[in-house]
């Protein structure tokens, strides 16, 4: 696939693109103003340089997709509190480890003796349960529609070897209800989005017809490598240009308009949606949840360990949530990069690589200094 | 988080559990191909094939035709862009 990374069909695209935004951007009299859905559109705006690379007439606002940044204090504290428990394990990936809770996050948990492992897949957290059967082991949940599939199908596996000392702390975020909210939201300027190349080889390209339908505004999935993004892009220019509103798909070697109907069936069995949830920088947000269907009760860590009932104390700057919904640039929140940084995240937006933050600090080197990550 | 990987399946390690080795990057490494097996499908006729693989799964296969497809509408805009 090293040719969707080729620097020749990069300079192509951009060299069709460039005059395309300005036109457009000239006959609206502003800048185009198009949202990354994903993060890891985010991260890759920045670490392929596409910020700099394309013109001024194009703004991105950095969209939610996030699961990290979004994940409430309330959750990580939860989590530690299940960790401290005796003869408990906790699991989960890799993405939540620093995000601060209330007084600490997991990873300092983890430093002052709570047994925290991080696992690559739901799977090796089903294998350390097998390994440690006189140990409760719990994995946390989080993730996208796309990460959802594979909690489902592990889920499935534990109750069909009736493992029974495995459960699951779902804290999983449904896309659609959460881009619908923002839209619904209307305060910010949008003209368009570069929807997320993963999540859709789940849920198909025909689960965004609303945003064209109701909201009126052209959608194109995009995979990750840079050829991906930019042909993404200019057939987004192409519909604003046309004044079409259409969902398209610019990653069709990896994403159907149906999705992968063995991994949906596979959600379906395990989940119930229709969860009104609350998330970091974005509040409440209503259906974008999803809790484990009563026939999967036993592996339910919701309902072994009754989470304490004190609610987290969202100490997060309000900077966060403009940030979030693209209302203000990373560099225009006061804090950043002199109060907030990766090695003391303020915030969760600076904690994973795919929030917006952590990518402006990353790769947009302060001017007056030159330095950052 | 949502990313994955692309990795090319090499064995089938327990068609039981559905879970295959794959050679991603110079990697190797073991994920299960339940999420993308259909009813009366023998894994083994899915050794060689690209897959995206995500936290443990492969997730979709890669089509190559349509990858060749998006690689020649590129190249034909590459030519009108040096004509251009
Ligand atoms: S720099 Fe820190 S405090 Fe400011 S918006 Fe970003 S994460 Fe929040």
């Amino acid at each position: 696939m090293r040719e969707f990374r080729d620097a020749a069909r990069v300079q192509a695209l951009i060299q069709k693109i460039a005059p395309l935004a300005d036109e457009l951007a000239a006959a609206f009299g502003r800048p185009i103003q198009i949202m990354e859905v994903c993060g890891g559109h985010t991260h890759a705006i920045f670490r392929y340089g596409f910020a700099q690379l394309l013109p001024h007439s194009i703004e991105f606002i950095h969209g939610p997709g996030c699961p990290v940044c979004v994940l409430p204090v309330k959750v990580i504290d939860e989590a530690i509190a299940i960790s401290a428990k005796a003869d408990t394990i906790l699991t989960t990936f890799g993405d939540p480890m620093r995000v601060p809770g209330t007084s600490q996050s997991l990873l300092q948990a983890k430093a002052h003796g709570a047994d925290i492992r991080v696992v690559y897949s739901p799977l090796d957290a089903l294998t350390i349960a097998t390994k440690n059967p006189h140990k409760q082991v719990v994995f946390l949940a989080i993730g996208f529609d796309t990460t959802m599939p594979s909690t489902a199908l592990t889920l499935t596996t534990a109750k069909a070897q009736g493992i029974n000392n495995f459960s699951v702390l779902c804290h999983h975020i449904r896309l659609m209800p959460t881009l619908e909210a923002l839209l619904a939201g209307g305060d910010i300027q949008l003209d368009g989005f570069i929807g997320p190349g993963h999540v859709s080889m789940v849920i198909g390209t025909d689960a965004y017809q609303p945003v064209a339908k109701v909201h009126h505004k052209p959608l194109v999935v995009a995979g990750f490598e840079p050829v991906d993004f930019l042909l993404a892009l200019y057939q987004l220019l192409i519909q604003l240009k046309e004044g079409r509103c259409e969902t398209e798909n610019a990653y069709a070697r990896v994403v159907n308009h149906r999705g992968n109907l063995t991994a949906l069936a596979a959600m379906d069995s395990v989940f119930d949606y229709g969860e009104d949830c609350q998330w970091r920088g974005l509040g409440w947000v209503e259906n974008s949840g999803v809790r484990i269907k009563p026939d999967f009760s036993a592996f339910d860590a919701s309902k072994h360990f009754s989470p304490s009932a004190e609610p987290g104390i969202q100490q997060e700057p309000c900077y966060c949530q403009q940030v979030l919904k693209g209302q203000r640039k990373p560099n225009q929140c006061p804090l950043f990069a002199k109060h907030c940084k990766p090695e003391h995240p303020l915030g969760a937006l600076m904690v994973s690589s795919e929030g917006a933050c952590a990518a402006y600090y990353q790769y947009l080197p302060d001017k007056e200094t030159g330095i950052h990550g | 988080m949502c990313l994955g990987v692309p990795a090319q399946i090499v064995e089938i390690v327990d068609p039981e559990q559905a879970l295959a080795i794959g050679q991603s990057g110079g990697i190797q490494r073991q994920f299960s191909l339940a999420l993308i097996q259909s009813q009366g499908l023998d894994l083994k006729s899915l050794i060689g094939t690209w897959v995206i693989v995500h936290v443990g799964f492969a997730m979709a296969v890669i089509d190559e035709a349509q990858a060749l497809d998006d690689l020649a509408l590129l190249a034909s805009m590459q030519e009108e862009a040096d004509d251009a």
